[in-house]
């Protein structure tokens, strides 16, 4: 096969670099909304109609909306085998965390109303609240975590050595950028809720939705001033060879402080990419109270959109430094898959991708309109 | 099995991994047999069937959601706790479970939604369509993770990189259109639908027993016995094709599966019962059918199959081969750091490359492979043969449910033919205990295929102890015991619901329309 010289290595790397981007910020624009509704269950719903009603805005989507998790994890497996095998390992009780909470959220969406008992719709509701809450602010941890790098190395047969722990994961700058994650995807669930429901659910939805906006909008400018101040970005100090071989330690990197803030210098109109983060969680944050509910969502999206831009922009072309061995850090150039594995891969994106953005359209076209306690109740109907 | 790191990853992948599979089965069956019924209401107008799709929808969406949550730690699992694995084959192993997640899963998780809520929404036709891009979409899902898994098993169309340290992909339609991935998809697939098959039969079953739900019974009966009829003749055939692959492709899982350590004049008998024994290396009061065996594996009447000892002895040789390979691969590391060249060392690489994941085997007992002692040598060739009792009577367990199935689909089909189907109390009680016996068999199908690939994670590639994360015990220990007690909660609720939801029957669904009922407002805490 000759084919995938097509496209040379170092241009397939970039494209799937944007697209692991594609894929984060789909998972957080779809799976997003089904993370923060249930964040904001216990809070927006008091009564048992009105939770019926906030789950079931999600109801019908959340099994999809899921797979974008999914894969991003199959994904960076494909695309990124170094990423997968030392993020995952790396954080393996952090991972954990999260896949307990994961777990709960489609069984909780699927049995809570299947019996007509108050604490067991009660229990479910918190497990509902677990599966938004805590991947919401793990995933922030995590990446707070990447952005300072991460405590591990790799031998000769780049065997993976982790010297973290799970409590060195919850250090201040990590715990910032989790509430900042709580607070983006709240934001983007409460939006959702507004647009898809009405009377006194929509109305809280609303006032966390504005709260939650707000705060995003502060966390993120306090998370770009600590990093600035207090976090050591990283630099390749050799030659690059974007076409060269997927072995990290092929390379020279220092850890070098304002180095997260290099690339804007080279190229200002970077900077789009913070200013779409700020502008979409201010915008986001006037639509709520304008009730703009359609504009609130996007804005909301806009938002989701220059935050995690901003991550990915800000560490290019490392995707995981590592702070035990700088050395050992991945890069965009040295922690890809073969040549002919990101070829057929960008293949199988782009016939499959427009296909499932195409249906994925189509169905919350059908199943557009707003949630009513009525459609919940009535019988022979379908609800959870 | 020792509980050091590697027992212990172990452990927690196949508890994880059986976990999973209790679900996934019955997916793959019942939507297709969904698909099947909402088809006949569609063509028929008759809403009966439609009663009937809702009613198997229903108890198929308790079971697909844990099917769901737990498939999603399956995706992370192999970064998790096997991240050198993850490293070595990711650029292979990785591509079929992207594409899963592109191609099929998004295809049945988003349409899914539209099965349950989409009723009043679509037009009959437009629904009919949800449910089979549900059904597709499971069971394209099956595809690409049996063409993942298959690889494990057959490795092909790759090659190993030293420069990365890893397996490379060369021909990605080796890897796409191998032999083995394509009898393991249609195998498993076949015996989702025997597992679907039986369960709705059983139910069914139990409903003509009780006297209720009499139209619906019959109706599901007769469509889960002739398709189940179908599907486990389907599953025999394929057990067969994977019985004749594995001959080809896994020499030593076939000759532990049958306890057979010495090598047979072709054609080969077939040992019906007997006991293997590790320790003495022979199999105790072994009953033979003469030449069954030769015919499965070799189709054949003069190919001789190779028994384990034989089969120890050719696994030295490459062991010998692969500690060439591996003082080549550090000589030629060595050399590169120095931006020199060392045409030796390439030359005994490339005479010798193939065979390196058998040098990883005496990682057990040395450093450096390159150095290890004949005792160390002969050790490893031995890690080569799994546990062979186990592999021995799971499989046979698994092969008689198999011929089982195709009896009581058989009878059914039968009396369903002549209009009989209520006719013997004793055939229905048989139904209804039969229930759970497709897990089984499942389960040991699995067990067979994973633990008989043993001590291997790649057939010859990669042995599984080389292949973990580096984590310490105790959190190993934390993690098996998280997963466990979530999982045994959850079984204790699915079980529970899905008794509620039989012992309930089908809903009165003859008008959609109909009546509102006052929303019973309960209180949330």
């Amino acid at each position: 096969m000759i084919l995938h010289q097509l496209i040379d290595y170092e241009t397939l790397r970039l494209i799937w670099w944007v697209l692991l981007g594609v894929l984060l910020i789909g998972f957080a624009a779809t799976d997003g909304f089904d993370l923060g509704v249930g964040a904001l269950l216990p809070f927006v719903g008091k009564t048992d109609i009105e939770r019926r009603v906030v789950i079931n805005t999600v109801g019908p989507v959340w099994e999809g909306n899921q797979v974008w998790l999914i894969l991003g994890g199959g994904a960076i497996f494909a695309a990124w085998p170094p990423l997968y095998a030392v993020s995952f390992s790396g954080f393996y009780l952090a991972m954990f965390a999260i896949l307990a909470a994961l777990i709960l959220r489609p069984v909780g969406f699927k049995y809570r109303s299947k019996r007509d008992s108050a604490a067991w719709r009660g229990g479910w509701d918190w497990a509902l609240f677990v599966g938004g809450f805590v991947p919401s602010l793990i995933f922030g941890v995590a990446v707070g975590n990447v952005l300072q790098g991460v405590p591990f190395r790799l031998d000769d047969d780049l065997r993976i050595f982790y010297d973290g722990t799970f409590f060195g994961l919850l250090n201040p700058y990590a715990l910032l950028c989790g509430l900042l994650s709580v607070a983006m995807l709240v934001t983007h669930g409460a939006a959702w809720i507004v647009l898809k429901t009405e009377g006194r659910v929509a109305e809280r939805a609303r006032a966390y939705g504005q709260l939650a906006s707000f705060a995003s909008f502060l966390l993120f400018v306090l998370g770009g001033v600590c990093l600035y101040f207090f976090v050591n970005g990283y630099a390749i100090t050799s030659a690059v060879d974007g076409a060269g071989p997927s072995n990290p330690l092929l390379k020279d990197a220092v850890m070098l402080p304002g180095a997260w803030f290099a690339n804007y210098g080279a190229h200002p109109w970077l900077l789009i990419a913070p200013a779409l983060g700020l502008g979409g969680a201010f915008l986001t944050f006037v639509c709520f109270g304008a009730r703009k509910e359609g504009l609130t969502v996007l804005a909301s999206k806009l938002s989701i959109f220059g935050i995690i831009s901003t991550v990915g922009v800000s560490m290019f072309p490392f995707i995981l430094p590592s702070s035990a061995d700088p050395r050992a850090s991945l890069t965009v150039f040295d922690a890809s898959s073969s040549h002919m594995t990101l070829f057929i891969m960008l293949v199988v994106t782009l016939i499959f991708l427009p296909i499932v953005l195409a249906y994925t359209a189509w169905v919350y076209k059908v199943l557009w309109g707003k949630v009513r306690p009525e459609s919940i109740t009535r019988k022979g109907g379908h609800a959870y | 099995m020792e509980l050091d790191i590697v027992g212990l990853s172990r452990l927690q992948f196949a508890m994880t991994a059986l976990y999973h599979f209790l679900f996934v089965p019955l997916t793959l069956g019942l939507s297709v047999l969904l698909a099947i019924m909402e088809t006949v209401y569609v063509m028929t107008g008759r809403p009966i069937w439609r009663q009937m799709t809702k009613f198997w929808g229903t108890l198929f969406g308790i079971n697909f959601v844990l099917g769901v949550a737990t498939g999603i730690v399956m995706e992370f699992q192999f970064g998790m706790n096997w991240s050198y694995y993850s490293h070595y084959v990711g650029d292979i192993f990785g591509a079929p479970l992207a594409i899963e997640g592109l191609m099929a899963f998004f295809l049945e998780a988003t349409f899914v939604g539209l099965f349950f809520f989409g009723w009043d929404r679509m037009s009959k036709v437009g629904h009919l369509t949800a449910t089979w891009a549900v059904a597709l979409g499971s069971n394209l899902s099956a595809l690409w993770i049996l063409i993942a898994n298959g690889w494990m098993q057959n490795p092909v169309g790759s090659t190993f990189n030293i420069q990365t340290m890893r397996m490379e992909v060369s021909n990605f339609f080796e890897v796409l259109f191998n032999p083995v991935a394509q009898a393991k998809f249609v195998h498993t697939v076949s015996a989702g639908y025997v597992t679907a098959s039986i369960f709705v039969l059983g139910v069914s079953a139990w409903y003509a027993l009780k006297g209720r739900h009499i139209d619906i019974a019959k109706r599901s009966m007769t469509v889960a016995a002739s398709f189940g009829l179908a599907a486990s003749l389907s599953v025999v055939v394929l057990g067969d094709e994977s019985g004749y692959l594995a001959n080809e492709h896994q020499k030593m899982k076939l000759a532990a599966m049958e306890g057979m350590w010495e090598t047979d004049t072709a054609p080969a008998a077939f040992t019906l019962i007997g006991f293997p024994d590790q320790e003495a290396r022979e199999t105790h009061y072994a009953v033979k059918i003469p030449a069954v065996m030769g015919l499965i594996a070799t189709r054949s009447l003069t190919e001789e199959l190779p028994g384990i000892k034989d089969l120890v002895v050719k696994a030295e040789e490459r062991i010998r081969s692969g500690m060439i390979a591996y003082d080549a691969l550090v000589k030629i590391r060595a050399a590169g750091k120095a931006k020199a060249v060392d045409p030796a060392a390439q030359t005994a690489f490339e005479d010798n490359g193939a065979n390196l994941g058998y040098a990883l085997l005496l990682k057990r007992y040395t450093d450096n492979p390159a150095a290890a002692t004949p005792e160390q040598i002969e050790k490893a060739a031995w890690d080569t043969v799994p546990q062979v009792a186990p592999l021995f009577w799971s499989f046979r367990i698994m092969v008689g449910l198999g011929f089982f199935f195709i009896l009581l689909t058989g009878v059914f089909f039968v009396l369903s033919a002549r209009r009989n189907l209520l006719a013997r109390r004793w055939l229905l009680r048989v139904a209804v205990l039969a229930i759970p016996l497709p897990w089984l068999a499942a389960e040991l199908g699995w067990f067979v295929a994973e633990f008989g690939r043993q001590p291997w994670i790649i057939e010859g590639v990669l042995p599984t102890a080389a292949a973990v994360s580096s984590l310490g015990a105790g959190t190993l220990l934390l993690t098996i015991v998280g997963f466990a007690a979530i999982y045994t909660v959850l079984i204790v609720i699915e079980m529970g619901l899905m008794l509620k939801a039989i012992r309930k029957g089908p809903e009165d669904d003859t008008d959609p329309q109909a009546e509102l009922i006052s929303p019973a407002i309960v209180p949330a805490e």
